[in-house]
C-alpha cells in the first residue's frame, strides 16, 4: 500500500522579471511584471512502505520544489500529494511527527550549542517519553559514530561531522517517511558511504520510507533499486534502477581480457573506448552484443568476456539529454 | 519493522519545550555575557538622556511638572530600562531574513507552531537580562536618587505586567513580520510602527505628560498597554481600579493578537517559498 502518493502535482512559482538598469528599475515600480515558472509540473507517483526510492534530475528539474510539497513546506498549485494518508500542506502534528525532510545544505541544529541540546530541544518538541529518547539517541550516537562530537558547539563541526549530527537529530522521533536532499553533499568519499550505509540499516530496521534526491550516483545505486526521473517538472522514468539503461542507453560495454596480445584494431566490431594491457573496452549497440561476442570468441583467443550496463552517471546523462515525453 | 517510541501527552510536550527553549537560550546568552551586558549598558545612554533632560526642565520650573519631580523621572526612567529590555522581541528584520533565506523551512517541519520557539527562546532571554540589569538599576540609583514607594499590589501587578508587556510586543510584532511573506521586506512598515509606538507608548515622555487627546488614543491602542502601563503601575501614581484595569486591558490585547496570529499566518504561510532551503 503506497505511504506517498502524488497525482498530477503541481507548483507554479510568480518570479519577478525586471531588466538591467536603472530606467527599468523605475519602470518596475509602477508596472511589475512577473512570470509563470512550472517548477513542477504535474508528476504522478506512487511509493509503498519501506521502499527507498531515487529521486533524480538535474539542477532546477523540480526534486527538491516536490519533496517541499511533501513535507508540507509549500502549497503545490495544482494536483494532490499525500503522504501517511494526510495531505502535507496542512501540517498536522500527526504527520510532522511521523517524517523529516534532511536537506544537505540546511542546518537545523543550534549553531551556538553542543548537538545534545538540539536532540534535547526535539525530544521537547516531539514530545519523546524520556526512556524512549535516551536508547534512541545512544543509538543513534553510537550507529553514525558520533562519540564525543555531540557534546561540542555546532558551530565547532566540520561539515561531515555536522550532517551526521544533523541525520541523529531528524531521525530521533524514528520517522517512518524520510525525504533526503542530496544528504551527502560536499562529504568526503569516507563520510558518504558511511553515511549511506546507515540510511540502508536505518531503512531495513524500522521499514521507513524514503525518497532520496542526490547527484551522486554512488548513492543511488547503493540504496534504491527503483528510480523515478524528473526534468524540466516533468516525470521521465519511473522503475526499477535496473531498466534505466534498457530505456536511455543504445549500448553495451564489453570488457575483453585477451589471452595474447589484442588486436590493434577493432573498429570493425564496436566503439574502442579503454585499453589497458591485454584487456580492451568496447561500446557496442545494444541490438549486436551478442554477434559480436560470437565473433570475438571464434576469432580470437579470448580469456575473460563481461558485458556491462554502460556507468549510471552516462545513462542519466544520456536520459536528461532526451527531449521529455512524459 | 520497529515501533515509533512513546510519546508524552501534548500538554506536557508544550511544557517541555518551553522550558528546554528557555534554558537553552540562558545557556545561548551566558556565552556571550560580556557583549550582553555591553548592550545593555549601551542601551541605558537613551533614558538617561530623556531623564537629565526632564529633571532639568522640572527643576526650572519649580521642582515639578504635572507631578512629575526629579525623583519621579529617576524612578520612571530606572524601571523604564526594565520594561524596554523585556519589550525586545523577534523583530520583523528578523522576519525578512527567516523567509529570504529559507530558515522558517526548519521551524515548519517540526509538530510546534513556530512562535513557541520565539516566545520561549526570548523569555529565556529575558530571565539574563533582569539578572544583568540588577547592577544597572543599582548604579543608576545611587546616581539618580529615584523617588519609588510602591505597595505589595503594585509590585505583585508589575511582575505580571511585565511578562504581558512582553507577550502583547512579541504577538503584534509577529504579525508584522509575518507581512514580509507577502512582501518579502517590511522594514518601512516597521519604522511607521515604530514612530507611533515611541509617541503613544511612554518610551519618548511619561504619558501623563501628552496631550488629553494623546492619552485618549493611547488608550486605545496597544503600546501604551507594552510599555507604559508596567512603570506606572510601579512608579505611580495609580490606584487598584486603574492597576487591575491596566492588567485586564493587556490580556484583551493579548487576545486580540493571539487571534491576528492565527488569521494572518493561516492565511500567509500558503505563500511561503521556502526558498533556499
Amino acid at each position: 500500500m503506497p505511504v506517498i502518493e502524488v497525482d498530477a502535482l503541481a507548483k507554479v512559482f510568480q518570479v519577478p522579471v525586471r531588466q538591467a538598469g536603472l530606467k527599468a528599475s523605475l519602470r518596475s515600480l509602477v508596472h511589475r511584471e512577473t512570470r509563470s515558472v512550472a517548477a513542477v509540473a504535474g508528476v504522478t507517483f506512487a511509493v509503498d512502505q519501506g521502499e527507498v526510492v531515487g529521486f533524480l534530475g538535474p539542477n532546477g528539474a523540480g526534486k527538491t520544489t516536490t519533496l517541499k510539497m511533501l513535507s508540507g513546506l509549500l502549497h503545490p498549485s495544482a494536483g494532490t500529494g499525500t503522504v501517511l494518508g494526510h495531505t502535507p500542506a496542512r501540517r498536522e502534528r500527526a504527520f510532522l511527527g511521523r517524517i523529516a525532510l534532511v536537506m544537505g545544505n540546511r542546518n537545523q541544529l543550534q549553531w551556538d550549542l553542543p548537538a545534545l541540546d538540539s536532540f534535547e530541544l526535539n525530544r521537547a518538541v516531539y514530545g519523546i517519553a524520556r526512556a524512549d529518547f535516551v536508547r534512541q539517541r545512544d543509538e543513534l550516537i553510537e550507529l553514525l559514530d558520533l562519540g564525543d562530537l555531540v557534546t561540542k558547539p555546532v558551530r565547532n563541526l566540520s561539515l561531515g561531522e555536522r550532517m551526521k549530527a544533523e541525520i541523529a537529530g531528524s531521525l530521533l522521533h524514528r520517522p517512518s517517511v524520510l525525504f533526503l536532499d542530496e544528504p551527502t553533499l560536499g562529504l568526503d568519499v569516507t563520510m558518504q558511504r558511511r553515511i549511506r550505509g546507515f540510511l540502508a540499516d536505518y531503512a531495513s530496521r524500522h521499514g521507513a520510507t524514503i525518497l532520496l534526491t542526490s547527484h551522486y550516483m554512488a548513492d543511488v545505486e547503493a540504496l534504491c533499486r527503483r528510480v523515478v526521473l524528473i526534468h524540466h517538472g516533468s516525470l521521465l522514468f519511473d522503475g526499477e534502477l535496473g531498466a534505466l539503461a534498457d530505456r536511455f542507453s543504445a549500448t553495451r560495454t564489453l570488457v575483453v581480457r585477451f589471452a595474447d596480445e589484442p588486436p590493434l584494431a577493432l573498429d570493425e566490431v564496436g566503439h574502442e573506448v579503454a585499453r589497458d594491457g591485454a584487456s580492451v573496452t568496447l561500446r557496442v549497440d545494444k541490438a549486436r552484443v551478442a554477434a559480436v561476442t560470437g565473433d570475438l570468441l571464434s576469432r580470437y583467443a579470448v580469456a575473460d568476456l563481461t558485458i556491462e550496463d554502460p556507468p549510471i552517471d552516462d545513462v542519466i546523462e544520456r536520459a536528461f539529454a532526451a527531449p521529455v515525453t512524459p | 519493522m520497529s515501533t515509533a517510541p512513546a510519546l508524552e501527552p501534548r500538554w506536557r510536550a508544550y511544557l517541555g519545550v518551553y522550558r528546554t527553549m528557555a534554558r537553552q537560550s540562558v545557556l545561548v546568552q551566558f556565552q556571550y555575557r560580556v557583549s550582553n551586558l555591553l548592550y545593555m549598558l549601551g542601551m541605558v545612554t537613551e533614558p538617561v538622556v530623556y531623564l537629565v533632560v526632564w529633571s532639568t526642565i522640572a527643576r526650572s520650573q519649580g521642582g515639578s511638572i504635572e507631578g512629575y519631580t526629579p525623583g519621579t523621572f529617576a524612578a520612571y526612567y530606572i524601571v523604564w530600562t526594565l520594561v524596554r529590555n523585556m519589550n525586545i522581541v523577534f523583530t520583523p528584520f528578523g522576519w525578512e531574513e527567516r523567509v529570504r533565506t529559507g530558515e522558517l523551512s526548519g521551524q515548519l517541519l517540526r509538530p510546534l507552531h513556530p512562535i513557541h520557539y520565539d516566545l520561549a527562546a526570548f523569555a529565556g532571554w529575558k530571565l539574563v537580562v533582569i539578572v544583568l540589569w540588577l547592577p544597572i538599576a543599582a548604579g543608576l540609583t545611587a546616581v539618580f536618587h529615584p523617588d519609588l514607594h510602591p505597595d505589595a499590589l503594585q509590585v505583585a501587578v508589575f511582575l505580571v505586567a511585565i511578562w504581558g508587556a512582553y507577550l502583547i510586543r512579541s504577538l503584534l510584532l509577529w504579525v508584522l513580520g509575518l507581512v514580509t511573506l507577502w512582501t518579502t521586506r517590511v522594514t518601512a512598515l516597521y519604522e511607521a510602527w515604530f514612530t507611533a509606538e515611541l509617541l503613544l507608548s511612554g518610551r519618548l515622555v511619561p504619558l501623563a505628560l501628552m496631550p488629553g487627546w494623546v492619552r485618549t488614543l493611547s488608550w486605545l491602542l496597544p503600546f501604551r498597554w507594552a510599555f507604559g502601563f508596567p512603570i506606572t503601575a510601579l512608579v505611580g501614581p495609580i490606584d487598584r481600579t486603574a492597576l487591575l484595569g491596566g492588567l485586564a486591558m493587556q490580556a484583551l490585547w493579548i487576545a486580540v493578537a493571539s487571534g491576528a496570529v492565527a488569521l494572518v499566518w493561516r492565511a500567509g504561510i500558503k505563500r511561503y517559498g521556502a526558498v533556499g532551503g
